[in-house]
């Protein structure tokens, strides 16, 4: 089969010239690169990436082919996938099938055998910007590159949610996690520490939740501007007012200060990788953590008498989490649940659990 | 938390002499330990035996003692320092022990002395087997089922208990010395009472037998406040069965999901977190290929060979980084120097693929098994930077310097394919070559990896490169297929000849397609954050991010390679100090090197570094982008010198002597006129190429002749030949590599051999200082004892070596160094060999006489005179203390080779000892080479007839020591004849108890064994040699060694050493 050329077109006019891999079919998305060396079926099956087209920096990816049971959801959400080399012989005694087949399946474009480290430099320099990945040759940049300046994902949130609630697991406690577009790890370390979850699409209104009388409430990872879920801000107020024990990651996280009158902001490239360093402020302890987020909380905008910082970055300095006075929440920037990424922080779940027996 | 203010002054413990398993890392740790703690105002007290590191220079720490690395040294070190603190994990395996030593004793307790890095009962925990099994299943980490038996009997009980295979793993010894896999029972009685008697505390680990799961390694680094984070990862190509430090290693891990990567990740943070560490340590696991079991194979609680990798292969400092930890500073107060933005807590990431291959010494020693076990057999290696496998994979290959550029170097077409299968099976240095020939053959994947336990991705890979062979030699080269080559790093050469054409054809299309090398930056981040630190590694099909500089002046630095024998960390010291030196004079530098062990590829030593192999392509491809204003290949050893025609043609000036002149000191003929000229004599001799004109000659000049190639670096090659049995037997080993230059056949002269390193500027020459031999001529220089000064040579010889140093140097046309060898014999001076260039003895001459050595010689070459920099010309008026260097050997950890000390290199290593008398300094030297004398006070003797009527006065001596001498009936007849007190003992192939059960029966300390030169050597001889050896016996080859050592155990007192601070050796 001779390998179909394939183009990646960036809003300042780059163009990179690959070959296509996966579907050949035309997308145009928010390119964000990843940093992480190994998980690339966990970052493709991420709902938060949905929206976004990734770029892995590592440059081999595929060599252990795909692991069914690693996916982080039902399918891989990302418009497109952009890597340096696609291996052509994946080994692994639980692999299934290539990654090249799992895009084809998917129908998920994508193109290989370009420099990533060019296109990571620019996107760092320049900050995340929307591209196209086309096979199309004769592409004209005149017409393509308004389309791209006025591309913006919406109501994302909406696409990755489940469609109904369902319970999952039995155990003492009973946890209602609001499903933004969460990874299933989340609802795995749920049930390892001994919990019975409910997961509730995200437009789930407050009451029908706390009419389940939760023991604890969690609000997950997901895609897309924070400040675009106003009806969820709206329901997340009322959970906050229940005083029912809240933890929340990721956009939950960014969801939970929002509803308390805090701000956030889009970040120049945010963080997408398992090399983040996050301080716990009260023991001094460095936790090695799994990123992806584009967006984070202003830290300025954050009343002093609601919420303070209970982890920063040791990179950047931007808040990694939120304790919130005179009430159980608890919220994180980054993912404790992993997968892809070190394992380092997974306590906070049992610090969750703690919340709910207090 | 920041530093502990309480620490003020610290001892740093070298790791002492290179041997194998043991290299060069710790001089690069070392140093960059130094100055970290330099940086924080600590005074640093230095203690390694070792002069031809860069840890031992002044600048690099306070107070520098070169002497033995012994419990009673250090405890006077301590003592005369008043140090507060001793940082034992930097210096391997030796000082760890060491500093375990003296805490065990009490000694710092005693004296408030703190053991800073980590802790006593870590080292205790990790290094100790019994303990680290109970830790782990404390915390759930499995071990493979072992235990730990300290006698033979618990170990042939346990193992038949689990079954064989088992593998041995003796307590406390470094690079897996005495280790092994044993498969039945006479094997393992084998294996473990040569183990027991190598492990410091008498134990040896026997454990269930995981060869052929995955060995993956962890770098993890850990702070006083718990934060943990793991450097790098690393998988090892070849399965578990191999020791690291001779397996391919690609970093990071390839064929790991990020289940497996976490899983393993997870557990070694567990594990420095239960031991306590403070630093950097290693993780070594087996993973099943096909499930999630593993085992903890060991671990390492100190920077080692896997950091040095690990540091070079991510660009995170582990060694600068440990030693700030060990001053009390967390992880997130330490500053990532490359990036100058973020932290040390946190975890490279990568965006290229490292392959590491380790460069094995069967080249010297062609009697050696090349099989690779568990015990480490590689004097170094070579490390290259790709963004593919592949590319990698070429790269690190070419970059080996051992005739090899492709997966075709060795050439199995001719073999049948059941003995193709067999070679599968034998897992040895040569074995990728062979799984290409297979793949070429068609034989399966599955096939192959049945055999070979090596993943399947792999193996695919190595299918890659041979496709593009089969591709190279049958397509047309389109623009396509020749920038595919060029992506997975097929030299030019290689693509040349698979296409019928010619380099400088390849190159011209190469121009034509636009198809160029392309920098990319280590970075740690992937490209996250903006680094500013010029470490490079080449690339195609990419874009160049190589900064453009236009400073004043540009130097081009040729480093030395991987260490080997003959090459070693010297010519990486020379390399360093060069760049230092054109730093100082306002030069911009450029070091292209590819070791991951050595100082000189450190990211801050020059101006940028290129990690690249040192090849005319790879080079000139730096060349045509940095445009350097100069090259300077005297420093690098053979390998940089090697470059210097190719350089030349790329237009790069050479600074210092002219390649012409090199090539002059090379080339017989016209270094023959060049003596002739300086009215010089040297012993007679001729250029032949063939065996048979070799006779003829040596007829002419009398036997024993030496025999040699030209252009060769440590005598390889080099032999003695008596008769002309030896001429056929070496000139057929010669000629198995292709010979460009004839080979040189001269007399041979016994006499007293003298080197010379002298630094000219074209005019003046100025010398440190003579040296000379302890052995006569015939050993090589780099294997035989030297002293400073020269001690039993004429004030009338001296002179003459004054002036015919002053005359080659000056007919050379010399700028900048030169080593020259003499033979004095019957106060005749003769010149045996010259070599414009830097030499083995310049960091030791350099330390010994204060003068500055590199640093003179590069400001001569960038066009200083010796009179301005405020030098008197010629001799140097003797320094205040006597030196002796004294040559280490790593025989112990080759089996099978000969350790008969001949014209042919074979020692790793080197240690100083140095003091105010010739004796002292001797019995340091003595000492600091490992020899410690005496235990049993029983000794061996076997002499040659022609040495016997000399060996009577040696004997005569120890027996006066009180040894009792055994000796086989010839030299025991005569010597009783000449009323030595000697003991009669039957030779090997009698009946028991003969020499043998003597040697395996543990109860000597040494064996003097003068055996003949060429093709009469005897094979008994050699059995005795290696036995003696294997079971940790010290063993000498030459009287001069054994006249030598007897002197210095008349005068031995340990108790009485005087300390020498080289850094008060003042400047003369």
């Amino acid at each position: 089969m001779k390998d179909m050329k394939a183009f990646l077109i960036l809003a300042d006019g780059t163009v990179f010239v690959g070959t296509s891999i996966g579907s050949a079919k035309e997308v145009i998305s928010e390119i964000v690169f990843n940093t992480s060396m190994t998980g690339y079926l966990e970052v493709l099956t991420d709902p938060s990436y949905a929206g976004q087209a990734v770029v892995m920096t590592y440059p081999l990816i595929g060599n252990y082919g795909i692991c069914m049971e690693d996916m982080e959801s039902g399918r891989p959400w990302p418009d497109g996938f952009i890597v340096r080399e696609l291996s052509r012989l994946p080994n692994n005694f639980r692999s299934e099938c290539t990654i090249q087949e799992f895009l084809s399946k998917y129908d998920i474009p994508g193109i290989a055998g370009i420099d990533t480290r060019a296109l990571t430099k620019i996107l760092r320099e320049k900050g995340t910007m929307n591209g196209m990945i086309t096979t199309n040759e004769n592409f004209d940049l005149n017409e393509i590159l308004p389309k791209l300046q006025q591309y913006k994902p919406h109501d994302v949130v909406r696409r990755v949610t489940c469609d109904h609630p369902y319970t999952v697991g039995d155990g003492e406690k009973h946890v209602a996690l609001i499903d933004l577009g969460a990874k299933d790890n989340m609802c795995k370390c749920l049930q390892k520490y001994g919990c019975e979850v409910t997961v509730y699409p995200a437009y789930t209104k407050a009451e029908e939740i706390l009419q389940m009388k939760p023991d604890g409430i969690m609000l997950s990872n997901g895609p897309g501007d924070p400040k675009e879920c106003t009806e969820i801000i709206e329901e997340i107020k009322k959970l906050c007012d229940s005083n029912v024990p809240i933890f929340a990651i990721c956009l939950g996280h960014q969801l939970m200060a929002l509803a308390n009158g805090a701000d956030t902001h889009k970040m120049k490239y945010g963080h997408r990788g398992g090399n983040h360093p996050v301080k716990d402020l009260k023991s001094g302890r460095v936790y090695i953590s799994s990123q992806n987020h584009g967006y984070v909380v202003d830290t300025s905008s954050m009343d002093p008498g609601v919420a303070e910082v209970a982890f920063v970055n040791v990179n950047d300095g931007t808040v990694e989490g939120l304790r919130y006075f005179h009430k159980k929440i608890f919220t994180v920037q980054f993912h404790p649940e992993a997968c892809p990424g070190p394992l380092d922080s997974e306590a906070l779940f049992t610090e969750f659990i703690k919340m709910m027996e207090v | 938390m920041p530093k502990n203010p309480n620490i003020k002054k610290v001892l740093v413990i070298g790791s002492g002499p290179i041997v194998i398993g043991q290299a060069a890392e710790f001089d690069y740790a070392g140093t960059q330990a130094c100055r970290s703690l330099k940086e924080e105002g600590i005074c640093v007290v230095l203690v390694n035996s070792n002069p031809a590191t860069i840890m031992t220079d002044k600048d690099i720490a306070d107070k520098v003692y070169i002497e033995p690395l012994t419990i009673p040294v250090l405890e006077k070190i301590i003592l005369k320092e008043q140090v507060d603190s001793v940082l034992p994990t930097l210096g391997g395996q030796a000082a760890l022990n060491l500093a375990m030593e003296l805490e065990e004793a009490g000694f710092l307790r005693e004296h408030n002395v703190r053991l800073i890095g980590t802790k006593p009962e870590t080292i205790k925990k990790a290094e100790d087997r019994e303990e680290f099994k109970l830790t782990m299943e404390k915390i759930g980490e499995p071990c493979a089922p072992s235990e730990v038996v300290t006698n033979v009997e618990d170990g042939i009980a346990f193992s038949e208990k689990i079954g064989y295979p088992v593998v041995l793993r003796p307590a406390y010894t470094l690079g897996g010395s005495g280790g092994g896999i044993a498969n039945n029972r006479e094997e393992l009685i084998d294996i473990l009472s040569n183990g027991l008697r190598l492990s410091r505390v008498g134990q040896v680990l026997v454990e269930r037998c995981i060869a052929g799961w995955k060995e993956i390694e962890y770098e993890v680094m850990r702070d006083s406040n718990g934060n943990c984070i793991t450097v790098c990862n690393m998988e090892n190509i070849d399965p578990v069965g191999v020791h690291t430090g001779d397996s391919i290693v690609v970093a990071p891990s390839q064929t790991l999901g990020d289940k497996e990567y976490q899983m393993l990740r997870s557990s070694a943070l567990n594990i420095i977190t239960e031991l306590n560490i403070t630093g950097g340590c290693n993780v070594q696991y087996a993973l099943h290929p096909e499930s999630f079991e593993y085992c903890v194979i060991e671990v390492n609680p100190r920077v080692s060979r896997s950091s040095a990798l690990a540091s070079k292969a991510t660009g995170y400092p582990i060694a600068k980084v440990a030693a700030k930890i060990a001053l009390g500073y967390t992880l997130d107060e330490i500053k990532n120097a490359i990036t100058g933005k973020t932290y040390a807590s946190f975890e490279p990431m990568l965006d290229y693929c490292v392959v590491k291959i380790p460069r094995l010494p069967f080249d010297k020693f062609i009697s050696a098994k090349r099989t690779l076990t568990t015990q480490m057999k590689a004097t170094g290696e070579v490390m290259s930077i790709c963004d593919n496998f592949e590319g990698a994979l070429m790269k690190a290959i070419r970059s080996l310097e051992q005739h090899v550029d492709s997966l075709m170097s060795y050439d199995y077409s001719n073999v049948t394919q059941e003995e193709l299968i067999r070679k599968l099976h034998r897992v040895d240095d040569r074995r990728i070559f062979v799984i290409a020939e297979a793949i070429r053959r068609g034989i399966s994947y599955e096939t192959i990896a049945e055999i070979t336990k090596i993943d399947i991705w792999f193996i695919d890979k190595i299918a890659i490169l041979t496709e593009m062979e089969a591709r190279l030699s049958s397509e047309p080269l389109t623009r396509e297929l020749l920038a595919e080559a060029k992506r997975i790093e097929f030299p030019d050469t290689v693509i040349a000849s698979l296409s019928n054409r010619t380099e400088r054809e390849i190159k011209e299309l190469r121009n034509e397609y636009h198809i160029h090398a392309a920098y990319k930056m280590v970075d740690t981040c992937a490209a996250e954050f903006e680094a500013t630190t010029p470490y490079y590694y080449s690339v195609y099909g990419s874009e160049n991010e190589l900064a453009e500089t236009k400073p004043k002046k540009k130097v081009l630095v040729l480093g030395s390679g991987p260490i080997r024998i003959g090459q070693g960390i010297e010519f990486d010291y020379c390399s360093v100090h060069s760049t230092w030196a054109f730093s100082r004079e306002g030069y911009e530098t450029i070091i292209v090197n590819n070791n991951p062990e050595t100082v000189s590829t450190d990211f801050d030593i020059a101006d940028k570094l290129f990690f690249e192999p040192l090849t005319a392509e790879d080079v000139e491809s730096i060349v045509e982008l940095e445009k350097p204003d100069g090259a300077v290949v005297q420093f690098g050893g053979q390998t940089a010198i090697k470059l210097t025609e190719s350089l030349m043609k790329m237009g790069v000036p050479i600074l210092g002597t002219s390649a012409e002149n090199v090539d002059a000191a090379e080339d017989r003929e016209r270094f023959d006129e060049i003596l002739e000229q300086c009215e010089i004599p040297r012993p007679a001799g001729f250029t032949v190429f063939t065996a048979e004109e070799a006779k003829e000659v040596a007829a002419k000049l009398g036997y024993p002749v030496l025999v040699r190639p030209s252009y060769v670096l440590g005598g390889q090659g080099m032999q003695i030949a008596i008769n002309e049995n030896d001429i056929d037997e070496f000139i057929g080993i010669i000629n198995r590599i292709t010979q460009e230059h004839p080979i040189l056949v001269d007399k041979y002269l016994m006499g007293k051999e003298i080197e010379v390193d002298a630094v000219c500027d074209g005019t003046d020459i100025l010398i440190p200082g003579i040296m000379e031999h302890i052995e006569r001529a015939g050993v090589h220089s780099g294997d035989s004892i030297s002293v400073y000064p020269a001690q039993s040579i004429s004030q009338k010889s001296k002179d003459t070596i004054v002036e015919y140093t002053k005359r080659l140097a000056r007919a050379l046309h010399v700028v900048g160094l030169i080593n020259i060898q003499f033979i004095v014999c019957d106060e005749e001076v003769y010149v045996i060999e010259v070599n414009p260039r830097s030499s083995r003895t310049v960091p030791y001459i350099s330390k010994v006489t204060g003068i500055p050595i590199v640093a003179l010689a590069t400001q001569v070459i960038i066009g200083k005179t010796l009179k301005e920099l405020g030098y008197t010309p010629g001799l140097q008026p003797t320094a205040d203390y006597i030196a002796v260097k004294m040559p280490v050997f790593s025989f112990e950890k080759l089996r099978g080779a000969d350790i008969s000390l001949g014209p042919e290199m074979k020692s790793t290593g080197e240690c100083l000892g140095i003091a105010k008398t010739f004796n002292e300094a001797l019995y340091k030297a003595f000492l600091g080479a490992g020899v410690n004398l005496p235990k049993y006070k029983q000794m061996i003797m076997t002499v040659k007839d022609s040495s016997k009527e000399e060996a009577v006065e040696i004997a005569r001596r120890f027996s006066k020591l009180g040894y009792r001498i055994f000796a086989t009936r010839g030299t025991y007849e005569y010597m009783k004849a000449r009323g030595i007190d000697i003991l009669c003992t039957n030779k090997i192939e009698e009946e028991a108890p003969n020499l043998m059960d003597l040697i395996l029966g543990h109860r000597i300390d040494l064996v003097i064994d003068i055996p003949n030169q060429g093709s009469v050597r005897s094979h008994d001889g050699f059995v005795i040699r290696r036995n003696a050896i294997e079971t940790g016996v010290n063993v000498l080859t030459s009287l001069d060694t054994a006249m030598a050592l007897v002197n210095s155990l008349e005068n031995a007192d340990e108790t009485q050493l005087n300390l020498v601070d080289i850094v008060q050796v003042k400047n003369i």
